[in-house]
């Protein structure tokens, strides 16, 4: 597997009026062709920043920081806005949380599908209007010659989002990144829409990075696991692994947080506190305040993303088999 | 959408028995007569003034002269200049197109240099540049018409002689009115190409000064839909399509941007022909509000509630039509 995408070192800073805040601090992102990377975290750890920052999309007061950003081998830092804008759309492509909102009201989503097309590489209308019918139909929109005329406000949410993934697809990229494509729906239509990108990704061999919070979409997706928590990588391994022997104290209480997990427990596990806002940060590893084993050394040192049995893990103690932390005593010495 | 507009052309005829009571009203209330007014300082037999009263109805009742009028517009007729004899009727299409050619032309100088100073400021939104659109845009809407014309005049037409103080046209050329508009008829029935070129220039002043107002409206509300709009997701999966900037600002953002802008647009049609009043009598310039403002010292009260109720009529087609437009422009309400 030829690598696709390569990001050593992001981070991405925004200036507020309390000041900068890290929305993610060095995380390395690698995917390979063909490849399912899931990344998963809370609500504000940073996952979508990091893509929207890779697809060079965050507002202007966002500051994006990194060694590098290659795609395909071609740096993105450095290339001009009009080399970057004919890789993104065509060879990276992306799908966003808010099917309905993120399509444009004003123009059919026949024509909204069509305008990727045209833009890279303009074909005659006969044969944009063949390849959107083809799209529809690909993606499993049913009649797809009445809804081409339709516009966003008349299609279910489920629908809309199939809509953004046929416009994604319509350039065949090799890289499709989904920033949370279920989380807006219907519970009962996410499971064809994951289905539906699963099945494409497989078909086309498309790299896919799937943003997500859902550890049961991680579990059925996921070749590659990549745990976010508050802007930083936690944790990396792949997916098998990764529920079998979680490293990181918070990827494993995450997974005990999963219903399927608590079987035999009267209630179901959870994480205490909070993820840190933008003004309470800790200056050690950033999971400390919230998690089981804590020590002093935790508070005071923030540990460094390093390889432990084949996976990548931010702690001082990453758990071993049977889930106990390593080097690990009360008081924090080793 | 249908009931919608249904109900908005019912609407209509209470509006407008109100617009004809309170210019009624209005012109009744304005102290001496139009017999009166024009007898002037030589004075009149008492006798003859009874007369002419009773000529031209003044002698009645107020609520019989207003429930005569009201009848004999619902004929159809508006009547005829107390002055001049002529029917209201023809008298406000002689006047209406230089109103209207006026009107065109400011909202059109408006609309060129509003919107895309309003697309900039947002897309620059912050910069010097911005905070200089809004405050000229401030001042512009504040600006009081008669004051901006008169130093406009000043300036271009006094002390640097670039422009023509008064009037439509040069007083060498005779325009035989076609479409009663001056640009046209100049430019396709005379041939003498002076006059055309006499033409624009005689429209450059009134046309800045009376589109002030709606450019900065229309600058203020771009600047602000579309700092709305480019905040919304579709703008941001139209980058993520690759598109260039231009064509995400143009395409996706401003077409949605334009939806609320054209709304004020309608409105601004009503501001329009009230600024035109104040623009023609500083222009001398021979149209609607020029005629309106002549006729309000005649005490013509023919004219007056003639010309009022079809100014009212006016305002009320332009605003049904924006609101058709709307639909056209925002396919949500089309179902």
């Amino acid at each position: 597997m030829s690598s696709l995408l390569d990001v050593r070192d992001l981070s991405v800073a925004f200036d507020t009026a309390a000041g900068r805040f890290n929305a993610v601090q060095s995380v390395d992102l690698t995917v390979a062709s063909g490849e399912v990377l899931c990344v998963v975290g809370e609500s504000g750890s940073g996952k979508s920043v990091s893509v929207l920052a890779v697809m060079g999309l965050l507002p202007p007061t966002g500051r994006v920081t990194s060694q590098e950003i290659r795609f395909r081998g071609e740096d993105l830092r450095t290339a001009t806005p009009r080399a970057r804008r004919r890789l993104i759309g065509r060879d990276v492509a992306m799908v966003f949380q808010e099917p309905t909102s993120s399509l444009n009201p004003c123009y059919t989503i026949g024509w909204q599908i069509g305008e990727a097309l045209r833009v890279h590489g303009a074909t005659a209308p006969s044969q944009v209007r063949r390849r959107v019918l083809d799209l529809l139909g690909q993606v499993g929109v049913p009649a797809p010659e009445q809804r081409m005329r339709s516009f966003p406000h008349q299609l279910s949410g489920g629908l809309n989002q199939r809509v953004m993934i046929a416009m994604a697809i319509a350039c065949d990229p090799a890289l499709l990144i989904a920033d949370e494509p279920t989380t807006a729906l219907d519970v009962t239509v996410q499971q064809g829409v994951l289905d539906l990108l699963v099945g494409l990704q497989r078909d086309r061999g498309m790299g896919l990075v799937l943003i997500t919070h859902d550890m049961g979409v991680v579990a059925q997706t996921a070749q590659r696991v990549q745990v976010m928590y508050a802007g930083q990588v936690m944790e990396e391994q792949p997916a098998d692994p990764l529920f079998a022997h979680p490293r990181h104290p918070y990827t494993a209480a995450l997974l005990d947080a999963l219903p399927e997990r608590a079987e035999g427990k009267l209630r179901l596990p959870t994480i205490p506190g909070m993820v840190p806002g933008i003004d309470d940060r800790p200056g050690g590893c950033l999971f400390a305040p919230r998690c089981r084993f804590t020590t002093p050394k935790c508070t005071a040192d923030r540990p460094a993303l390093r390889p432990v049995n084949g996976a990548k893990v931010r702690c001082h103690y990453p758990l071993d088999d049977a889930g106990q932390p390593t080097g690990w005593t009360l008081g924090g010495s080793t | 959408m249908i009931r919608h507009f249904a109900r908005r052309l019912a609407l209509i005829v209470p509006t407008l028995v109100g617009v004809t009571l309170l210019g009624f009203i209005l012109v009744h209330a304005v102290p001496g007569d139009p017999v009166e007014v024009r007898t002037g300082e030589r004075g009149i037999s008492p006798e003859r003034l009874a007369y002419f009263r009773h000529e031209l109805g003044l002698d009645q009742p107020l609520w019989k002269q207003f429930a005569d009028y009201e009848w004999q517009l619902l004929h159809g007729n508006l009547g005829r200049s107390l002055v001049t004899q002529e029917s209201v009727w023809t008298e406000f299409t002689t006047f209406f197109p230089a109103t209207l050619e006026l009107g065109i032309c400011a909202l059109t100088f408006a609309l060129v240099i509003g919107l895309p100073l309003g697309v900039i400021a947002a897309v620059r939104r912050g910069s010097a540049l911005d905070y200089g659109l809004i405050g000229i845009s401030v001042t512009g809407a504040s600006m009081p018409i008669f004051w901006w014309g008169l130093m406009v005049i000043l300036v271009f037409s006094v002390a640097l002689g670039w422009t023509p103080v008064s009037g439509r046209i040069d007083e060498l050329y005779y325009i035989e009115p076609h479409t009663g508009f001056l640009l046209i008829d100049s430019l396709f029935f005379s041939d003498d190409k002076g006059a055309f070129i006499s033409t624009v220039r005689h429209l450059i002043l009134p046309t800045i000064v009376l589109g002030t107002i709606p450019l900065a409206t229309i600058a203020r509300m771009t600047r602000s839909a579309m700092l709305e709009v480019l905040g919304e997701d579709y703008v941001r999966t139209a980058r993520a399509k690759g598109l260039a900037p231009s064509r995400v600002v143009v395409v996706h953002a401003l077409r949605n941007a334009l939806i609320p802008v054209v709304t004020v647009l309608g409105l601004q049609v009503g501001a329009l022909l009230g600024g035109a009043i104040l623009t023609e009598t500083v222009f001398s310039w021979p149209g609607v509000g020029h005629w309106l403002v002549e006729s309000v010292q005649r005490r013509d009260y023919n004219v007056l509630q003639g010309g009022t109720l079809l100014i009212a009529i006016l305002v009320m087609l332009v605003n049904l039509g924006v609101d058709v437009l709307y639909g056209v422009l925002n396919p949500r309400l089309r179902r």
